[in-house]
């Protein structure tokens, strides 16, 4: 669901924090209009703002444990974490955390990949929600629902900032309501043509 | 001046483990029970070719000299795992105070409350667990965020810095346009090992005409001697810890 259709409807925050977040094209590849919100990290006021936003909506959820996906899951969960009074706990690429772990795996384009969670991050009970910057095929954000939900906690949402427009109304992942700040934006004067890869996207139920 | 005695936290053993064998083994005691040490602390240790190398006990304090009560949760919090990533390295885990809430923040707090009124426009943090704590630090004292990362991760223009590890190099990048001449940042990141990483970033960033008040991290491990490798830089930190499994008994 995006925070537009959900009682953020003309909240200036959103528009500022949209141009905010550069494009830059044929990120990593021809093709992907790449969704760059390492600009929205030097506008303090639109970094302030995208935090805020999620804060208002999860203060009272009775959130017990933020997720975030390495690497820039890490750059908002944490600040989301510590206003709404939540353990932060990072999802990360194999072999990066130590201790007990479990791994979830999930497609990408060519191959597979897999995230990993601390067995000892999240008890039955705990109450969960999960942060990415953005999502596109929402295949690395089921994987993380998959790791929560294996430990016991039940996940109540994932929010993003940046989400395709796939779906009108609300985009599901395993059954799970995603939360999005803003559409993609693209260049307008871009003279490649632009594949589908990046924007021919499914929300997977 | 009073000088506050140290503060040795040492960790809790069951009253029938005996103490570790000087090579690591597999009867050292559970990660769980291992800490690191809370020395004296907040320890600003300033860098400069004048000043000797005194051992960290006895290093200048910040004005309160009184040890911060809130130091002795952060540095129980974190949880020493043995042999991670490899045989002999008692690896720093910041995972557990990120699950202690209080914890977490009081971290950030330690730092804001240093850097708030100190004219900081930037947060410099380093991939990946950097992205943890600067964020919310520079969110809190006004400051931008950027993020310093592996290479072929950031998008657009960057430039980068060479450093070296055990064996081989390494590069950190940060876009360009990101940072302007003459504005003075803090670097970020959880841990200060060989100070190799933090080297760079302080040259990525000096390079294009920043000022780079301080080096801020969770932990040191002092005998690896990575503020001799800051320059001038000050480096600042919470808590300092043993690299070594024979220090823990």
């Amino acid at each position: 669901m995006f925070a537009a259709e959900n009682g953020l409807k003309g909240d200036p925050r959103l528009e500022a924090i949209s141009q905010a977040i550069r494009v830059v094209p044929h990120f990593p590849k021809k093709g992907i209009m790449f969704q760059d919100i390492t600009t929205l990290l030097l506008d303090h006021k639109a970094f302030q703002d995208t935090v805020d936003i999620f804060v208002d909506r999860y203060r009272n959820m009775d959130i017990s444990v933020v997720a975030g996906i390495e690497a820039r899951g890490f750059m908002f969960g944490p600040s989301i974490a510590l206003a709404i009074g939540a353990k932060f706990v990072p999802l990360r690429k194999p072999k990066k955390l130590p201790g007990k772990v479990i791994c979830e795996e999930y497609e990408l384009e060519y191959g597979t990949d897999c995230l990993e969670m601390q067995v000892d991050a999240v008890q039955p009970g705990d109450r969960a929600l999960i942060v990415d910057d953005l999502v596109a095929t929402g295949g690395t954000l089921s994987a993380a629902i998959r790791l929560l939900e294996r430990m016991g906690a039940q996940v109540v949402e994932c929010g993003c900032v940046v989400g395709l427009p796939e779906v009108k109304g609300q985009c599901r992942l395993n059954g799970k309501p995603v939360y999005i700040l803003v559409e993609p934006r693209e260049i307008d004067n871009c003279r490649h043509d632009i594949s589908s890869e990046f924007l021919n996207v499914q929300c997977s139920g | 001046m009073i000088r506050t005695p140290s503060l040795l936290r040492r960790p809790f053993f069951s009253s029938s483990s005996s103490p570790p064998p000087p090579s690591s083994s597999c009867i050292l005691p559970p990660p769980s029970l291992l800490r690191p040490h809370l020395i004296s602390t907040p320890i600003s240790l300033r860098c400069s070719a004048a000043d000797s190398r005194s051992p960290p006990n006895r290093e200048m304090a910040t004005a309160d000299n009184q040890q911060d009560p809130r130091l002795a949760g952060i540095a129980s919090a974190i949880r020493v795992i043995p042999d991670f990533p490899k045989a002999g390295i008692m690896f720093q885990d910041i995972t557990t105070l990120l699950l202690d809430v209080k914890a977490f923040r009081d971290t950030i707090d330690l730092f804001v409350d240093r850097y708030k009124d100190k004219g900081i426009s930037v947060v410099a943090g380093i991939e990946a667990r950097g992205f943890i704590f600067g964020p919310p630090i520079a969110l809190a004292i006004g400051a931008k965020f950027v993020p310093l990362r592996k290479p072929k991760k950031l998008p657009g223009e960057v430039i980068s810095e060479e450093y070296s590890l055990e064996y081989g190099t390494d590069k950190i990048e940060m876009h360009v346009g990101a940072v302007q001449a003459g504005e003075r940042a803090l670097i970020v990141d959880d841990l200060i090992a060989t100070g190799g990483t933090l080297n760079a970033a302080i040259r990525l960033l000096e390079r294009v005409g920043v000022e780079v008040h301080e080096c801020a991290c969770l932990m040191e491990l002092p005998e690896l001697k990575g503020r001799d490798r800051l320059g001038d830089k000050p480096l600042f930190v919470l808590v300092q810890s043993s690299v070594d499994a024979h220090d823990y008994h």
